[in-house]
């Protein structure tokens, strides 16, 4: 069993006019529930719950209030690598993309690890462009003896990888997976992705259930917002969490919703998503999953990030650097995509107070293997 | 002659405890714990900054607060062992509660890796309050291993429902030879004092003060009734009838020189 099966029965669903005979009241139902069935995660995402958002939004901050208290955890995302071998029309490490491209030496990634210490960040998500050659296991297990000393937690957000290999780097103090999707609909995920390891829709699919039989702490998935319709997509990717963390009990399944931001390229969204859809498919996923893990990313504006807060986000990272080497020596190569936000940590921090929510900077601990 | 609760090596005049994890700053942290009387706090370790920079949880605690760390985010008993001697080696003292949920989900604790833990930590020395869902064999069985405390949930973690195992929760307070700490679930000064009144020896509620509109004010309440259950225990109510007692009696036929 595979999430691929249930997708399969999924992609025979008429998407567009399930959602458009939703009816007010099938909401209404929905909203009443202390726990929401498909259906009703469904009707919340369709266009008759547009007018429910202020309702919705309120129970979405009192459950999670209630199961995460005040407390926002923050991160910071760490590029190590852009080697990519990956064509991806709507990403700027894209091996099409021309630009001088450069892997941190082990050196450089201390420099980097102290450059946000310094801002008192203890989590920190390790990113790099596709590449198996440069990010190999081999190098990332390497980091991690410069990272445990330095950090909390440890992320990945790298290729994806085989059971065996996502174990190995459990073992060296990797505790979190991030992998998006991108777009669950498998007509566009060929369109979008033509060439390289990424066009294997299925192997990155089953990527989240492999760290979670790998033993990853947490583990987050996504679909990119803006490659296709956002309603669908976003319906897929709750019930890819709900299988996930039914399935994975001892894991912590967190969601995200990444928009599609400028990058380099010529590839333009296909479908425009409102801050309205946006802030409708997160507080629908809150509803429909009460626990798990929401992250907000500096994708998003400062004005935005302000607002969203309050409805159902868990965690967020802060004056993040979108580049290879950004932290220590900023501005000087290619960035994955544009930020919106770019506020301190300290600014962040002081935004958090004043909405009455206790930034939270550690919340693990490595505990590594013990001679 | 003044009721304390002996446990662990201490001496305690509140039978409330304090979860610390869900506050929105540590300034009204402080002002609840102060509020509450309670002179036992619990803190997760994985929020301590174990290196001892001390921007975190502890310098914000008042001075004469005895702490209980906690092994929350342990899914094996192998993680929570190792989380209770990171806290122990960065002089956190030797209470550990312990936590073992490997249940995502609802937050479930796993009695039988909690169990192990306990049997592991007593032997190192330290004072063990092991997490648990009601039942009561395992509960038992983690007193005989010596736990200084057993701490069953009255109600999944957060959710703020009340003494929904208080049946379960009765018999282990009638048959377990050690204190037994209701943890979870509690959302309203009355459920604590429900559980006090059950003869639980103290209660431990985080979320119901924490997102409380006025956390203090809540602290002061929760003190008054986790003391007035207390009172009432000790009072032994009268027992409970729904009818009134019959009139004419039914064995009053029955006469002394039968």
């Amino acid at each position: 069993m595979s999430f691929y099966h249930k997708y399969e029965k999924l992609k025979q669903i008429p998407f567009s006019a399930k959602f458009h005979e939703v009816t007010s009241m099938q909401v209404e139902s929905a909203l009443t529930k202390d726990m929401l069935t498909t259906a009703d995660y469904f009707a919340l995402l369709s266009p008759a719950a547009e007018s429910y958002l202020e309702d919705m939004a309120r129970l979405a901050h009192q459950k999670t209030v209630q199961h995460f208290g005040w407390t926002m955890q923050l991160f910071l995302p760490l590029y190590v690598s852009d080697y990519c071998v990956n064509t991806c029309k709507y990403c700027s490490f894209s091996v099409d993309n021309v630009f001088p491209r450069r892997r941190l030496t082990l050196s450089e990634v201390e420099k980097e690890a102290k450059a946000i210490t310094e801002m008192g960040i203890e989590h920190v998500l390790l990113l790099s462009g596709e590449s198996r050659i440069h990010s190999s296991i081999s190098y990332l297990k390497e980091i991690m003896t410069v990272l445990s000393k330095y950090f909390s937690s440890v992320g990945i957000e790298i290729q994806p990888l085989d059971t065996t290999e996502y174990e190995e780097l459990v073992e060296s103090g990797i505790d979190g997976l991030t992998v998006y999707q991108e777009v669950y609909d498998e007509e566009v995920y060929r369109e979008l992705h033509t060439k390289g390891p990424k066009r294997n829709y299925r192997y990155r699919l089953d990527t989240p259930e492999r760290g979670c039989k790998a033993g990853m702490r947490s583990v987050n998935i996504g679909a990119l917002l803006g490659l296709d319709d956002w309603r669908k997509e976003s319906f897929i990717a709750g019930l890819h969490a709900d299988y996930l963390q039914t399935k994975y009990l001892e894991t912590e399944i967190g969601v995200s919703f990444p928009r599609m931001r400028p990058h380099a390229g010529s590839y333009q969204p296909k479908t425009d998503v409102t801050d309205k859809n946006l802030v409708q498919a997160m507080l629908a996923l809150r509803l429909f999953i009460p626990r798990a893990g929401i992250t907000l990313s500096t994708r998003e504006s400062e004005f935005l990030r302000n607002q969203l807060i309050p409805l159902g986000v868990t965690k967020m990272s802060a004056a993040s650097s979108t580049e290879v080497g950004g932290y220590s020596e900023p501005d000087n190569t290619q960035s994955q995509f544009e930020i919106s936000d770019d506020r301190s940590v300290a600014a962040i921090r002081k935004l958090l107070y004043s909405k009455g929510y206790q930034p939270v900077m550690k919340d693990w601990q490595i505990i590594g293997a013990e001679d | 002659m003044e009721d304390v609760l002996q446990i662990g090596g201490r001496q305690l005049k509140s039978r409330l405890l304090l979860g610390t994890g869900k506050f929105a700053d540590h300034r009204q942290m402080k002002e609840a714990v102060e509020a509450s009387q309670s002179e036992i706090v619990t803190v997760a370790v994985r929020r301590v900054d174990l290196n001892g920079s001390g921007q975190y949880i502890l310098n914000d605690l008042p001075g004469d607060i005895a702490l209980m760390p906690n092994t929350s985010g342990a899914r094996t008993s192998e993680e929570a062992v190792r989380i209770a001697r990171l806290a122990k080696a960065a002089g956190m003292g030797n209470w550990i509660k312990v936590e073992v949920i490997s249940d995502q989900k609802y937050l479930l604790p796993d009695n039988s890796e909690t169990l192990k833990t306990v049997e592991q930590l007593v032997e190192e020395g330290f004072e063990v309050f092991p997490y648990m869902s009601p039942d009561l064999t395992a509960g038992k069985r983690m007193a005989e291993a010596g736990a200084a405390a057993v701490m069953p949930l009255g109600a999944p973690i957060g959710s703020n429902m009340g003494i929904r195992m208080k049946d379960l929760i009765k018999v282990m307070v009638e048959e377990i030879d050690a204190p037994i700490i209701v943890d979870a679930g509690i959302g309203k000064p009355s459920q604590a004092a429900e559980a006090m009144e059950m003869g639980a020896a103290a209660v431990l509620v985080n979320t119901a003060i924490a997102t409380a509109a006025d956390p203090v004010a809540m602290a002061r309440a929760f003190s008054h009734a986790v003391e007035a259950g207390r009172c009432a225990y000790l009072a032994e109510p009268g027992a409970q009838a729904l009818q009134a007692a019959a009139s004419s009696p039914l064995t009053g036929f029955l006469r002394e020189d039968d």
